[in-house]
C-alpha cells in the first residue's frame, strides 16, 4: 500500500535551506532519498517551497477570499511530502525514522485513499 | 511548598517505590490462577489509585505489597462478581476469595514472575510481542511508551498487546515452568525477548533520549530477576554480563558535543569500571558450566573490547574467533557484519568485504550497519565511488542524527 509521509518544519529549518553551510542538510536528505530508491520503496514527492510563498483561497457566500501564506498558522509548516509503497505501517513508521526531518522537525505518515481516488477518477 | 504537599509527594514516591518493584510480582500472583493477565493489571492499576488517595490519610502500611494485594484481589472478586459469574462454579475464585482473609497478614507470597517471563515468551505468541507483553506485565510500562520504543502507533500496540492477553486468557497457554526437555528452548525466546528491550534502548539513546536510556535499564532489571529466578543457567549470565559490558560504555559514546564517538575510539577512562567488573564475574560464572552459547560468545567479544582499557590494544583475532563460534549457531546479518568488521581489522579489509560480499543482497537492502561497515572497508581499499555510494546508503539509512553526521564526515 502506499502512504504519504508529510514533512513538517521549523522556520529555523527553512532557514537553513537558503543560508550557507548547508551540506550536511543536503547530503543527509539526498542519501536519504538514495536509499528509499534503492530500496524500491520511493514512489514520488517533492519538497515545497517555503510558507511565506504560499497563498490560500477560500469562497464563501460567494465571496472570494485571499490569504497570504499557508492555510494553517501553526510554527511547523508542510515542508515537503514523499509518497512511498510499503507493505505495512510498521514499515512505514520504520522509514519516517530515518527520515531526516525526524530529528529536526516532524514526519507524518499517512495512507493514501485509493478507493476515494477511484470513486473520484473514475 | 506546604507540609501537606510535602506528604503527597512523599506518598506518591513510596507507591511509585512499590509499583516498580512489586508489579511483576503481583500481576504474577494475581494471574497464575486465572491466566487473566488484563484483569490482573486492571485490578492492580485499581489498587494503585486507591492506594494514592487512601496512603496520604491513612498512612503507608507497614508492608505496602500486601496491602496492594489485598486491594487488587477485592476488585477482582467484585469484578467476577460484576460479570455475574457463579461463584461455585469457579474454582479461580474460590481460591481468590479463601486467600483473601488472610492476604492482610501476609507477607510473603511466592514469586511466580519466572512463569510470567516464560507466558510472555511463549512459541504460541508472536515473538514480536514477548518484550512488549514482558515490559508492560513484568514491569508495568504503559502501551504508548512501549509503542514509541518499538516505532508503532499507539493505537496499534494497545491492540496488539490486549490481542495477546486474550490469546494467554483463552488459549489455554498455562502458567508454569516448562519441562526440562523443553527449558533451554523456552529460555532462550526469554533471553531474546529481554535482549531486544535492551537493543532498542541502546539504538534510541541519543545521549539526550531519558527514554531509551529507561529502557536499557529495564532490561537489565529483567536480567537480574532472571538469574535470581534461575541461578544456574550460563546464558542468563552471558546475558546480563553483555548488556552491563555494553552499559558500563554509556558516558563514552558521546563526545561532550553530542557527537558519536565509535567503540574502538571511546576513552576507556569513561567507562564504568564496577560494571565492566560485575560483567567479567557474571560470564566467570557462565563458563564453569563448560557450555558456551551465543549470549556468552557475544559477551566475550565485548570482554574483549573492554580489555582494550587494561592493555591499550584490541585483540582483534580473539574475536574474530568468537563471531566464528556464533556462525556457527546460527549467522544472522548482524553477526556476519561484524565478523566482517573484525576480520578487517585482524586480517585487512579485503577478507572483511568478501564476507560482505558473500550476504545475499535483499537481506541488506535496508539494514544500515552493513552498508556503514561496507563503505568502511571500500574506503580502507581506496575504492572511492563505490564508497561513497555506500556512505550514502549508511547515511539514508540511520535513524540517529548523531550516527548521521558522523557517517557524512567520514564520507567527505
Amino acid at each position: 500500500m502506499q502512504f504519504a509521509f508529510l514533512i513538517y518544519e521549523s522556520p529555523e529549518a527553512f532557514a537553513t535551506r537558503k543560508s550557507e553551510g548547508t551540506e550536511s542538510y543536503t547530503s543527509a536528505w539526498r542519501a536519504y532519498h538514495k536509499a528509499l530508491v534503492e530500496s524500491g520503496v520511493f514512489v514520488g514527492g517533492d519538497p515545497l517551497e517555503v510558507p511565506e510563498t504560499g497563498t490560500t483561497i477560500r469562497i464563501r457566500d460567494g465571496k472570494r477570499g485571499v490569504q497570504d501564506g499557508p492555510y494553517a498558522d501553526t510554527k511547523e509548516q508542510l515542508g515537503g511530502f514523499t509518497i512511498l509503497e510499503l507493505p505495512s505501517l510498521d514499515a512505514a513508521l520504520e522509514w519516517a525514522a530515518r527520515c531526516p526531518a525526524a530529528s529536526y522537525g516532524a514526519v507524518e505518515v499517512r495512507p493514501l485513499a485509493p478507493q476515494i481516488r477511484r470513486k473520484v477518477t473514475e | 511548598m506546604s507540609e501537606s504537599d510535602r506528604d503527597d509527594e512523599k506518598v506518591h514516591r513510596a507507591v511509585e517505590r512499590v509499583a516498580r518493584e512489586s508489579y511483576g510480582r503481583l500481576v504474577a500472583y494475581l494471574s497464575v490462577h486465572t491466566s487473566d493477565l488484563a484483569g490482573a493489571e486492571d485490578a492492580l492499576s485499581e489498587a494503585l489509585l486507591k492506594a494514592l488517595i487512601t496512603w496520604p490519610r491513612h498512612g503507608v502500611p507497614q508492608n505496602p505489597e500486601a496491602w496492594l494485594l489485598t486491594t487488587a484481589r477485592h476488585s477482582l472478586i467484585d469484578f467476577f462478581r460484576h460479570q455475574q459469574v457463579a461463584l461455585a462454579s469457579e474454582p479461580d475464585l474460590l481460591l481468590l476469595t479463601q486467600d483473601s482473609s488472610k492476604a492482610v497478614m501476609e507477607t510473603n507470597f511466592p514469586d511466580e514472575r519466572l512463569k510470567l517471563l516464560f507466558v510472555c515468551a511463549h512459541p504460541a505468541i508472536d515473538s514480536t510481542m514477548h518484550t512488549p507483553l514482558m515490559l508492560q506485565t513484568v514491569l508495568g510500562l504503559d502501551a504508548v511508551r512501549i509503542a514509541g520504543a518499538f516505532l508503532v502507533s499507539p493505537k496499534t500496540m494497545g491492540q496488539r498487546l490486549v490481542r495477546a492477553k486474550t490469546k494467554i486468557r483463552d488459549g489455554g497457554i498455562r502458567f508454569e515452568v516448562p519441562e526440562l526437555h523443553q527449558l533451554p528452548q523456552r529460555l532462550d525466546a526469554v533471553l531474546e525477548a529481554i535482549y531486544a528491550a535492551f537493543g532498542i534502548g541502546w539504538d534510541d539513546l541519543a545521549g539526550v533520549d531519558q527514554r531509551g536510556r529507561d529502557l536499557t535499564q529495564e532490561a537489565i532489571w529483567l536480567a537480574r530477576v532472571l538469574l535470581q529466578l534461575v541461578p544456574n543457567d550460563p546464558e542468563v549470565c552471558g546475558l546480563l554480563a553483555l548488556m552491563l559490558h555494553c552499559e558500563a560504555r554509556r558516558a563514552a559514546r558521546r563526545g561532550s558535543d553530542g557527537r558519536y564517538i565509535p567503540l574502538s575510539e571511546q576513552d576507556p577512562k569513561l567507562w564504568s569500571l564496577p560494571l565492566i567488573e560485575e560483567a567479567e564475574r557474571h560470564l566467570a560464572d557462565a563458563s564453569k558450566h563448560g557450555r558456551a552459547g551465543r549470549f556468552q560468545l557475544e559477551a566475550a567479544i565485548q570482554s574483549v573490547h573492554a580489555e582494550r582499557g587494561r592493555s591499550g590494544r584490541i585483540e582483534w583475532t580473539a574475536i574474530v574467533r568468537f563471531y566464528e563460534q556464533l556462525n556457527r549457531i546460527s549467522p544472522t546479518i548482524g553477526r556476519l557484519t561484524g565478523y566482517a568488521a573484525a576480520l578487517a581489522e585482524a586480517n585487512g579489509a579485503e577478507q572483511g568485504l568478501a564476507v560482505l560480499d558473500a550476504i545475499g543482497q535483499d537481506a541488506v537492502s535496508s539494514y544500515q550497519p552493513y552498508w556503514a561497515v561496507r563503505a568502511h572497508l571500500l574506503q580502507l581499499l581506496g575504492k572511492s565511488p563505490e564508497a561513497q555510494n555506500a556512505y550514502d546508503r549508511a547515511i539514508g539509512l540511520a535513524e540517529d542524527p548523531a550516527v548521521r553526521e558522523f557517517l557524512l564526515q567520514k564520507r567527505a
